[in-house]
């Protein structure tokens, strides 16, 4: 068995809109290994829950569609699989957990079914047997009582509770990869630092690899092993996560960590990366972020940097590293 | 649960007294001589006189409307004037047929116009989802009345498949069960009264149907289209459940809840577009009697349908209520 | 509502402001349906309006020999059973059934803002009085209601307006008295309060502008129900007397020989079926322009 487990290679999904195609993720690429924990950063519309999308071939389409690249998945590309095959990785091998735990459970349906249809469709379980394991699961996830409360509905429940329903399904068939899209987002602190611990803990119960989808640094110090940080469709840095806030290489990524309020500054006001993010659809011919780049050079406005391994582990898409790190 | 239809049935009481008071109110205050006009402009002035007095019309309002609370609640509407019968027996013998009539229509504009409906969202812009909005569209738009006419001219006279109106051939009724001809002939065993009687259902049923098949068909695309973007279906997907479970399943249950809403509502139109229908058809129920009725000026026999028919659509809601708190768990029975 | 949909940001290019009502009419135009059927109801109007000029024969004249005949290039869409001619009969016809359904739609109109913003504003026991009293006429069918009304009234084009008018009161009562409970609360109504208006002049001035919108719509696709019900009636041979020219009577009255002469039953059919429709087609398009959140 290899070491990697997923490799995403130049993955674009683009969005065909009547005013035009939005390439919502271009050219993405990057690989997670077997148990890790990689966490993909970047604002709102930077492409990173698209790109968690287009892992699970969950794009709308119309009006998305996924236009090029490979996702290698135990070596074998997603993205040349049948609706049918797909179908029985998704929730299986792969699994998902999103950031709206209230919305994101079906209000008609009791949860403790919720987890066992799952079960019914990938293990063959019967309703019974699925029941039972449900109410395993969701104990394993911590929830008091889970033989009362998986017969409860989704209204009955908290959110914290509630995303560990959603955890609790999308464990339940022991998948290889979790991907969780800004998990803990919408939960009260106390509750995210309770979610994030728990997902840590079933990881290593498990062996499950994680991509951690997050806009907030915080988390991804806490659970992340390596970043990959995405500005608009791209990836303009890559880093074990020790190095990338130690020493960020991107502008951007820069911008991010010092936007992180300390609380031993005395800072008056908190950092803020002037400008605003460009219009997908209208970019800048050069490098996307140098309208709002403090060191933008005139070459970065006119030609667009790649991502360049600048030392092991590390890359980087940005010409001021162009010979290596300063 | 019980509780909560105990005390919807409760409420259903001060609602059923408001009925009577307003059909009683309506017939006798906007009619100067509710005796005269019954009998018409040739009546003498004794005829109209005994008939006051047999309806009890000199009485003051006040005790009218007691002495006629205390006979419907006896279940008493008074006689027919074309008939001389009782205008109870006269409405449940002819009960059973718009309640037959009004269920197959029910069935079908929910079948269909929910299928159509699941469709058009689930292909979205597609040519089915382009027609089947342009046939709803029609089906919101044609008078009920006229659909029935031009069915019958296609159906019965040019293409002479169905028959042009009646309940089913004479001679062929049923031997009495539940007094619904389909379920009665499929009972005994009955084939021949049960191809008759469906083969004079068809076309009533399709033009009353219409119009709610039109509204159940356009809301359950516009709830599904809604649904259908709802973060439960995307982890009922992620769950990697067939797409057809999903649709069906988990965005069609949702989907339900506010549709069945509409299909209660439609209930209304549906009975109101008995009388109709019935008329087009001759079809022998409620309708087509309360018609011939205000035709002929018999008087107790319209407030007895109205009240009857008033009646139905509420219990109907009620109904629908009790249905509406089985399908949406969020709603507590209280 | 939150979308499942991956969010994709687009910064849109900053939109030209218009006024509200010229924003309005532009979403209208962009409605092809809707524009389309503005252009046949005006049109229906006017043919409506001047029906003495338009019409090729007197609606009234009966030609004998001709009864019963098919459409012909002097009659295009054929004679009836007394020889009148069907397209004349069908354009007197228009006038009755767009008089009906406007005026009983205003009628409806006018009572239900009335008790609807009696209730909504005053709220409390008169709230709850005119509410149940809506409920109760909202329990019968609303043709069997106009049917009964028209048994007492009696026939007649005046007897149907008021009718199908009062029959149609409780829906719109219910939208203004929804309406005006949300607006109710604004700080300008409020404002109006404090500055010493009375209760009439907050509800005339500040709240009913306000709740137009929903009213509006509502009354357009109103006017589609009131001239379906008018027809009914007419076909039960409850509406206007005779020899008026209404399409629901000429339905009616054509039933009955409907089997040779279909063309009898078939164009007051269209002509109801097409005006009805535009009427819907122009209501929905309204909704759509009046509140671009509402679109489905």
């Amino acid at each position: 068995m290899t070491q990697t487990l997923l490799q995403v290679k130049d993955l674009k999904t683009h969005f065909f809109l009547e005013d035009g195609v939005v390439p919502a993720v271009d050219g993405v690429s990057f690989h997670l290994n077997r148990g890790e924990t990689l966490a993909v950063v970047g604002e709102s519309g930077s492409g990173k829950s698209i790109t968690a999308t287009s892992i699970m071939r969950l794009i709308p389409n119309p009006p998305g569609r996924i236009v090029g690249g490979e996702i290698l998945f135990n070596g074998e590309d997603l993205l040349k699989k049948t609706e049918k095959e797909m179908r029985a990785i998704r929730g299986n091998r792969i699994s998902m957990i999103f950031q709206e735990p209230m919305t994101s459970l079906n209000p008609v349906f009791r949860v403790g079914h919720q987890i066992a249809e799952s079960l019914m469709v990938h293990q063959g379980l019967n309703k019974q047997e699925a029941l039972e394991k449900s109410i395993e699961m969701l104990r394993l996830t911590g929830i008091p009582s889970p033989e009362k409360r998986a017969h409860d509905f989704p209204h009955q429940m908290s959110g914290g509770m509630r995303q560990r329903v959603m955890i609790a399904m999308a464990l339940c068939c022991r998948p290889e990869l979790l991907i969780a899209d800004e998990p803990t987002t919408a939960l009260d602190v106390t509750i995210q630092a309770q979610i994030l611990d728990l997902m840590l803990e079933l990881k290593e119960q498990l062996g499950t690899a994680i991509i951690m989808i997050t806009h907030d640094l915080a988390v991804v110090a806490e659970v992340a092993d390596r970043a990959v940080v995405m500005y608009c469709g791209k990836l303009v840095e890559e880093a074990p996560v020790l190095e990338l806030f130690d020493n960020p290489l991107h502008p951007y990524t820069r911008g991010l960590l010092k936007s992180i309020p300390h609380i031993n500054d005395n800072q008056e006001r908190l950092y803020m990366i002037e400008g605003m993010v460009p219009a997908l659809t209208n970019l800048p011919p050069g490098c996307s972020f140098a309208p709002r780049c403090p060191e933008a050079r005139p070459r970065c406005h006119v030609e667009r940097p790649s991502l360049k391994e600048v030392s092991p582990g590390r890359r980087v898409s940005c010409w001021l590293h162009e010979g290596g790190v300063r | 649960m019980l509780k909560y239809i105990v005390k919807r049935l409760l409420l259903l009481i001060p609602v059923l007294f408001g009925i009577s008071l307003f059909v009683f109110l309506v017939l006798h205050l906007f009619t100067a001589d509710p005796a005269a006009m019954m009998l018409g402009q040739h009546a003498t002035a004794e005829q109209v006189a005994a008939l006051r007095e047999e309806l009890g019309f000199n009485k003051p309002l006040y005790v009218q409307f007691g002495i006629f609370l205390s006979q419907i609640v006896q279940g008493d509407f008074g006689r027919s004037l074309m008939t001389r019968a009782p205008v109870t027996d006269e409405l449940l013998t002819r009960f059973p047929a718009t309640v037959e009539l009004a269920v197959a229509a029910m069935l079908i504009a929910t079948v269909v116009g929910v299928t159509i409906g699941v469709i058009s969202a689930v292909k979205q812009y597609s040519i089915f989802d382009y027609l089947s909005m342009v046939g709803a569209l029609l089906g919101v738009s044609m008078p009920i009345f006229w659909l029935g006419l031009m069915l019958i001219i296609l159906f019965s006279v040019t293409l002479g498949w169905l028959p042009v109106s009646g309940r089913i051939a004479v001679g062929m009724e049923p031997t009495a069960i539940t007094h619904f001809y389909l379920l009665d002939s499929l009972l005994t065993g009955n084939w021949e009264a049960f191809k008759s009687a469906l083969s004079h259902l068809i076309l009533p049923a399709v033009a009353l149907a219409s119009y709610s098949m039109a509204i159940i068909a356009r809301m359950t695309r516009s709830t599904m289209l809604e649904v259908i973007r709802q973060d439960y279906i995307r982890t009922a997907r992620s769950k990697g459940l067939a797409e057809s479970v999903v649709v069906f399943k988990h965005a069609l249950r949702n989907a339900l809840i506010p549709v069945t809403t509409v299909i209660g509502l439609q209930m209304g139109s549906l009975l109101g577009g008995a009388v109709l229908t019935e008329t087009v058809f001759s079809w022998p129920g409620i309708g087509s009697f309360i018609v011939n009725a205000i035709l002929a000026g018999d008087f107790p026999v319209v407030q007895g349908g109205v009240i009857m028919v008033a009646t139905i659509f509420v219990v109907v809601n009620l109904i629908v209520d009790i249905l509406y708190a089985y399908l949406d768990p969020r709603i507590k029975y209280s | 509502m939150s979308q499942a949909q991956v969010s994709v940001q687009v910064n849109e290019p900053v939109e030209q402001v218009y006024s509200p009502a010229a924003d309005f009419w532009r979403r209208l135009r962009k409605n092809k349906l809707a524009m389309v059927s503005l252009v046949f109801l005006l049109a229906l109007t006017m043919v409506a309006v001047f029906a003495p000029y338009v019409a090729p024969y007197d609606p009234y004249l009966s030609d004998m020999p001709k009864a019963l005949q098919g459409p012909s290039s002097e009659h295009l869409l054929g004679n009836d059973e007394l020889g009148r001619d069907i397209l004349s009969r069908i354009i007197y016809g228009a006038r009755i059934s767009l008089r009906v359904g406007l005026i009983a739609v205003g009628i409806a109109l006018s009572a239900g803002m009335v008790l609807g913003s009696t209730a909504g504003y005053y709220g409390g026991r008169l709230d709850n009085i005119i509410m149940r009293l809506m409920d109760i006429m909202l329990a019968f069918p609303s043709i069997l209601l106009a049917i009964a009304l028209m048994a007492v009234l009696g026939r007649g084009v005046e007897n149907a307006i008021i009718a199908i008018g009062i029959v149609s009161i409780p829906e719109y009562a219910r939208i203004v008295r929804g309406s005006v409970l949300s607006v109710k609360e604004n700080e300008y109504v409020q404002a109006a309060c404090a500055i010493g208006n009375n209760d009439w002049q907050i509800i005339f001035r500040h709240i009913l502008p306000n709740v137009m919108a929903p009213v509006i719509v509502r009354a357009t696709l109103g006017i589609s129900t009131a001239i379906l019900e008018t027809s009914a009636l007419g076909f039960l041979g409850l509406g206007v007397v005779p020899p008026y020219a209404e399409w629901g009577t000429m339905l009616g009255s054509g039933r009955g020989y409907m089997f040779n002469a279909p063309h009898l039953v078939f164009f007051p059919g269209i002509a109801i079926t097409l005006t009805v429709m535009a009427f819907n087609l122009l209501g929905d398009g309204l909704r759509d322009a009046l509140d671009p959140r509402l679109r489905r």
